[in-house]
C-alpha cells in the first residue's frame, strides 16, 4: 500500500546520510581526507565565495563547510550562515578605511596612470584558457617548486603597499562630488538585526548584495549592462587586499588593530548628472557612483554589485524602471541561501496542497464539462 | 554539533525578538510582523519560521508535536523534531494531538480541535496574500493598512466567470478579525473554518520572507468570498454522493489522501492526519457507524 | 445650486523653482519655463467653482495646465500651492490637506476618472467586467450576482456589448475601451467625474457617440464634471462654462456660449477664430 511511503522518515534521513558521507570517500585506495588548509588555498576563490555569502569571516570553517557540502558553494555558504545564527555579537567595528588596506591586485580601468601604479596581481584575466595537461598528474616535487621559484630573488617578506584611491584625483578635479562626511557618518543598516522594510536605506542594498550569491547579482548586473538600465560603467578602481579591521581598545578606547580581512572592493564610475548635494556645486553635472565590496577575492562579484548598486541609487531616488534599478526585485533575490532554500523545498511532500489542487481541478473540469453540454 | 550550543539553537537576542513580534502579532490579529529572521541549519522553505517560532517559545517540561502533511513521520517532520529535541534538551515531544502543548506543522491543522491551553505553529512560504495582485511590497502594505483587498476579490470574481468555480485550492486567503486579510499557510481549504474562534492561539512564520503573524484565540477568521457564492471546502463525496470514508479507520469526516493501491490499481483514500486516523482506530469496532 | 467643488489659487511647478519663476512665465512671456531656473510652471493660481449637475469645460492646447489641473484633484499629482474643497453630502473634504490614505478612500468612494490613455485607467489584464467589479468591490459590495448585473448594466448603458463583457479590454478598439473606462468610472455613481481628453485620438464618429453619452449620463444623472480637451468642439457640445488655460493661467473664463460668441482675451479670439 502507497500509505507507507512516508513512515520511516527517520531511518530515510539516517540513511541518506551515511550515503552522502560515503561518496566522499568512494575514490577509495590510497585516497585521503582533503584537510581544510588545502581548501583555503587550493581551492582559493571557492573558499573566497563562500565565506563571501555566508557572510562570515571565518577561513576555517569555511574550509570545514566546503569539505562537508562536497563542493556546493551554496551548501557551504548556507552552513556558515546557519552557524553565525547561534552565535552572540561581542562588539561591532566603525565604519573601517579601506585607504590603508594591503593591496595584492589594484587596477583601474578608467587610467592608465594611477598614483601608486597599477598592479595587475594574481588574476585569470589573460590566462589562455587551455587545458593545463601538466597538473593532470602533478608531483609533490614539482608542486613544491613552484613555490620555491616565486620566492627566488624576492624579499620573503616584501608586503605590498597601500595606495591612494584613483577616485579622490576625480574628486581633486571636480567630476565626482566631493566626500559628503554627513552621508557617511550615520549608523549602517544591519540586515543581521533588521528585515528589509521598504523603501529601504542605500546601506541595506550594500550589506545585502554583500553577501548575495554571485551568480544572481551577474544575472541582473548582466541586464543592466546589455541595456536594462544600462549606467555605462567603468572601472575607477579594483581593490583586491587585506583591510584591517579595528575596534576600540575595552580600556583605553583607542583603536586597535584586531585582524585583518581579505576583501574585494570596486568603484565604478558611471553617467554624469546633476548634482544634488546641498553645496556650493549644486545643480553641476558630475559623474556618479557605484560602489561593491565582499570578503574573498571575488571580482565578479564585487563589479556587479557596484553596477546595481548605481542602478538601485537611481531607482530609490527616481523609481525603477528596469528590475536593476527597483530594490525590492533585486534585493529579495539575490540571497542564495534564501534562494536555494526555497527551490530545494520544492522537493518536499506536498501532498495535502496537490490533493487540494485536483479537489479544485476536478471541480472545475466537472463546471467545464456542464457548460459544454448546453 | 551539540558541543556548546545554547538552549534552543538561537542566541537569546533572537528568541527575544522572535517573541515581541509574535506578541505583536497578537495585539494585531492578522498583521504581518517584520523581524529579521535568522539562518536556520535547514532549508529556507522547509519550515525554518516554524522553527524559530518554536524554538523561541518552548521550554524544558513542554510537550511538543511536530507533524508536516499531517504526519508525525514524514521526514521533514522527523527531521524538525530530531533538531529541536537536540537542541533543546528537557522538552517531550509525542505524536498525540491530545498530549502536546506546542504543536508545528506543515499544511495541516489537525483534525481533533484544539484547546485553550494548546497553541499550534504553522510553517508558512508566502506570507502575503496580495503578492499576487502587487508584486511590490510597499505597495501591499498600504493595502493591507486600508483593508483594500478589492483586487484580490477581482480574481475571485474572474475565476467564476472563467470557470464558475473559484480556483483556489489552498492558501485560501482568510480575512481575520474584520481587518487584515492573511495567507494561512497552504494548509487545505478543509482546514480553514478551524481558524474561526479558535481557542487555541496560532502562530504563522514566514522564515525566508521575514514576517510572523497570528491568529489570536477566540478570533473571527473568514475565508474571503462572494455573499451569493460561499467558500466551499474539498469535497470528498463519490459520484453516488456518499461521503468516502478513510480505507484504514473507516472515519467519514476527516481530511483524505488518495492513493493508487499498486497492487489493484484502484483509488484508494486514507486520513490525512495520522494521528487523529490511529485515534479512530481505537475508538471502537464500527467507525463508519460513530462518523456516517 | 450646491458648490460640488471650489478650487482657489491652485499651482504646480516641476523642477526646485526660484524667486522669479511666476513673474517671468504665462502668456505675456509666451513660454511656461522659468528662464532662470528651468523650472516649468504646469499651472499657476488657478481658481474655478463647479456646481452641482454642471459640466465645466477646461479647454487649451499642450503644455497650458489643463490637464495638471484635473490630476491634482484626482491626487495622481500633488500639487506645489492652493486649495480645494469638495462637498458631498454636507460633509466637506479640503482635498489636498487629506493624507494619502484618505485621498484614496474619498476618490474610490466620491470620483470618477477616465483618461485620455485607457491604459491609465483599467487593468488590461482582467475583463471589462472584472474592470468594474473592482471599483464595486472597493465600495463593498460583495455579492457576486449584484455585481455581474451592475457591470452589465453600466457597461449596456456605455454601449458595450454583454457578449463582451468577459473579454480583456486589450482586444477592444479604442472606443470601446474608452466606453469600459466610463463605465468602470461610473460604477460606484460618483457624484463627480473628471474627464480628460476622452476623445482624442478617436475616430470622429466614435467621438460623437462617447459625447452623446456623456450628455446623457449628465442628464440622467445630475453628476458633476470637469471636462479638459483641446477641442473646441467638444467645448460647445458639453460645457455650460469653461475655463480657457495657457501656459498654466486661466486667461479666460464665463458661459460658453459667451466665450465662443464673444471672446475677450487675444488667445482665446484666435483659437475660436482658427476653429471656425
Amino acid at each position: 500500500m502507497g500509505y507507507v511511503a512516508i513512515k520511516g522518515g527517520g531511518q530515510a534521513i539516517e540513511g541518506s546520510k551515511a550515503v552522502f558521507d560515503y561518496l566522499r570517500t568512494r575514490q577509495g585506495g590510497d585516497a585521503q581526507p582533503l584537510d581544510t588548509a588545502t581548501i583555503e588555498n587550493q581551492l582559493r576563490l571557492l573558499h573566497s565565495r563562500v565565506m563571501s555569502e555566508g557572510g562570515v569571516y571565518h577561513p576555517r570553517l569555511a574550509s570545514l563547510a566546503i569539505k562537508q557540502a562536497q563542493g556546493d558553494s551554496l551548501e557551504a555558504a548556507f552552513a556558515l550562515r546557519a552557524y553565525r545564527s547561534t552565535m552572540p555579537r561581542l562588539a561591532e567595528t566603525g565604519a573601517l578605511n579601506s585607504d590603508g588596506m594591503r593591496i595584492t591586485r589594484r587596477i583601474s580601468s578608467a587610467f592608465k596612470d594611477i598614483p601608486g601604479g597599477q598592479m595587475l596581481g594574481a588574476t585569470t584575466d589573460y590566462h589562455l584558457r587551455l587545458m593545463r595537461m601538466d597538473l593532470l598528474d602533478e608531483s609533490p616535487e614539482r608542486f613544491r617548486a613552484i613555490a620555491a621559484e616565486w620566492f627566488e630573488g624576492r624579499d620573503p617578506d616584501e608586503v605590498p603597499d597601500s595606495f591612494p584611491k584613483v577616485l579622490d584625483a576625480l574628486r581633486a578635479e571636480g567630476m565626482l562630488p566631493a566626500l559628503d562626511p554627513a552621508k557617511g557618518g550615520g549608523e549602517p543598516f544591519d540586515i543581521t538585526r533588521e528585515p528589509l522594510i521598504f523603501p529601504v536605506p542605500r546601506s541595506a542594498a550594500l550589506a545585502t548584495m554583500a553577501r548575495g550569491e554571485q551568480g544572481g547579482l551577474l544575472a541582473i548586473a548582466y541586464s543592466s549592462m546589455r541595456g536594462y538600465g544600462d549606467i555605462h560603467p567603468t572601472v575607477a578602481e579594483l581593490r583586491v587586499g587585506y583591510l584591517p579591521v579595528t575596534l576600540p581598545h575595552p580600556v583605553t578606547g583607542e583603536p586597535m588593530e584586531i585582524g585583518e580581512v581579505e576583501i574585494t572592493e570596486c568603484e565604478v564610475v558611471a553617467m554624469y548628472e546633476a548634482h544634488e548635494g546641498q553645496d556650493e556645486c549644486e545643480g553641476e553635472p558630475m559623474f556618479t557612483l557605484g560602489y561593491g565590496a565582499c570578503f574573498g577575492h571575488n571580482e565578479v562579484k564585487a563589479i556587479s554589485m557596484a553596477i546595481l548598486d548605481r542602478g538601485l541609487q537611481k531607482g530609490m531616488r527616481d523609481g525603477p524602471s528596469n528590475p536593476a534599478e527597483d530594490p525590492e526585485f533585486v534585493l529579495l533575490h539575490v540571497d542564495g541561501i534564501d534562494s536555494m532554500g526555497f527551490c530545494t523545498h520544492y522537493k518536499m511532500p506536498h501532498y495535502v496542497t496537490f490533493q487540494s489542487d485536483m479537489d479544485r481541478l476536478r471541480a472545475t473540469q466537472k463546471e467545464y464539462r456542464k457548460g459544454d453540454r448546453t | 554539533m551539540s558541543a556548546g550550543m545554547q538552549f534552543g539553537f538561537l542566541d537569546e537576542y533572537a528568541k527575544r525578538e522572535i517573541r515581541r513580534a509574535s506578541l505583536k502579532a497578537v495585539a494585531i490579529p492578522g498583521y504581518q510582523v517584520p523581524y529579521s529572521s535568522r539562518e536556520m541549519p535547514m532549508g529556507r522553505g522547509f519550515g525554518t519560521g516554524g522553527l524559530q517560532l518554536t524554538l523561541s517559545l518552548i521550554g524544558p517540561g513542554e510537550m511538543l508535536k511536530v507533524i508536516d502533511q499531517g504526519s508525525d513521520d514524514s521526514v521533514n517532520a522527523v527531521n524538525l523534531r530530531a533538531f529541536i529535541e537536540m537542541t533543546c534538551p528537557g522538552i517531550e515531544t509525542t505524536t498525540s494531538t491530545v498530549e502536546a502543548e506546542l504543536i508545528q506543522s506543515r499544511h495541516r491543522i489537525p483534525e481533533r480541535p484544539l484547546r485553550e491551553d494548546q497553541f499550534l505553529v504553522l510553517q508558512v512560504p508566502y506570507p502575503d496574500p496580495l503578492v499576487i495582485v502587487e508584486s511590490s511590497e510597499e505597495k501591499r502594505k498600504m493595502l493591507h493598512g486600508e483593508a483594500d483587498y478589492s483586487r484580490l476579490l477581482v480574481k475571485l470574481y474572474e475565476d467564476i466567470v472563467k470557470f464558475n468555480e473559484i480556483t483556489i485550492s489552498h492558501r485560501y486567503p482568510t480575512r481575520i478579525a474584520d481587518h487584515y486579510v492573511i495567507d494561512p499557510s497552504p494548509i487545505p481549504r478543509w482546514d480553514v473554518p478551524k481558524l474561526d474562534q479558535s481557542p487555541a492561539l496560532v502562530l504563522l512564520g514566514a522564515g525566508r520572507e521575514k514576517k510572523i503573524y497570528a491568529v489570536p484565540p477566540y478570533t473571527k477568521a473568514e475565508p474571503i468570498a462572494f455573499e451569493d457564492v460561499p467558500f466551499r471546502v474539498e469535497d470528498f463525496y463519490d459520484q453516488k454522493g456518499q461521503r468516502r470514508a478513510c480505507a484504514r479507520c473507516g472515519c467519514r469526516n476527516s481530511f483524505l489522501d488518495e492513493y493508487v493501491d499498486s497492487t489493484t490499481g484502484e483509488l484508494v483514500y486514507r486520513c490525512s492526519d495520522s494521528d487523529w486516523c490511529d485515534e479512530q482506530l481505537l475508538i471502537g469496532d464500527a467507525p463508519e457507524a460513530a462518523h456516517g | 445650486m450646491d458648490k460640488v467643488l471650489s478650487v482657489e489659487a491652485l499651482s504646480k511647478r516641476y523642477g526646485k523653482g526660484c524667486q522669479h519663476c511666476f513673474a517671468l512665465t504665462g502668456p505675456a512671456f509666451d513660454t511656461n519655463i522659468c528662464p532662470e531656473c528651468g523650472s516649468v510652471v504646469a499651472a499657476h493660481e488657478v481658481s474655478f467653482d463647479l456646481h452641482q449637475g454642471e459640466i465645466l469645460g477646461i479647454m487649451g492646447e499642450s503644455g497650458s495646465g489643463k490637464s495638471t489641473a484635473v490630476k491634482c484633484l484626482y491626487f495622481d499629482q500633488i500639487p506645489t500651492g492652493g486649495r480645494a474643497v469638495f462637498n458631498d453630502q454636507g460633509e466637506s473634504f479640503s482635498l489636498f490637506e487629506l493624507n494619502a490614505a484618505q485621498q484614496r478612500r474619498l476618490a474610490s468612494r466620491c470620483f470618477g476618472m477616465v483618461y485620455q490613455n485607457p491604459h491609465l485607467g483599467l487593468n488590461f489584464d482582467i475583463s471589462a467586467g472584472g474592470n468594474i467589479a473592482e471599483r464595486l468591490l472597493m465600495a463593498r459590495v460583495d455579492n457576486y450576482a449584484d455585481i455581474r448585473r451592475r457591470a452589465t448594466s453600466l457597461l449596456e448603458r456605455t454601449e458595450v456589448m454583454s457578449e463582451r463583457m468577459d473579454e480583456l479590454p486589450r482586444n477592444f478598439s479604442g472606443g470601446m475601451q474608452q466606453r469600459v473606462q466610463i463605465a468602470k468610472a461610473l460604477a460606484i455613481n460618483p457624484p463627480l467625474l473628471l474627464l480628460d481628453e476622452v476623445t482624442t485620438g478617436l475616430d470622429l464618429s466614435v467621438q460623437a457617440a462617447i459625447l452623446d453619452l456623456i450628455l446623457e449620463i449628465q442628464q440622467q444623472s445630475r453628476t458633476s464634471m470637469i471636462v479638459v480637451t483641446h477641442d473646441l468642439g467638444v467645448i460647445r457640445l458639453l460645457a455650460d462654462r469653461t475655463l480657457v488655460m495657457k501656459h498654466g493661467r486661466v486667461v479666460e473664463t464665463g458661459l460658453t456660449d459667451q466665450i465662443l460668441e464673444d471672446p475677450q482675451h487675444a488667445y482665446t479670439q484666435r483659437l475660436v477664430a482658427s476653429a471656425l
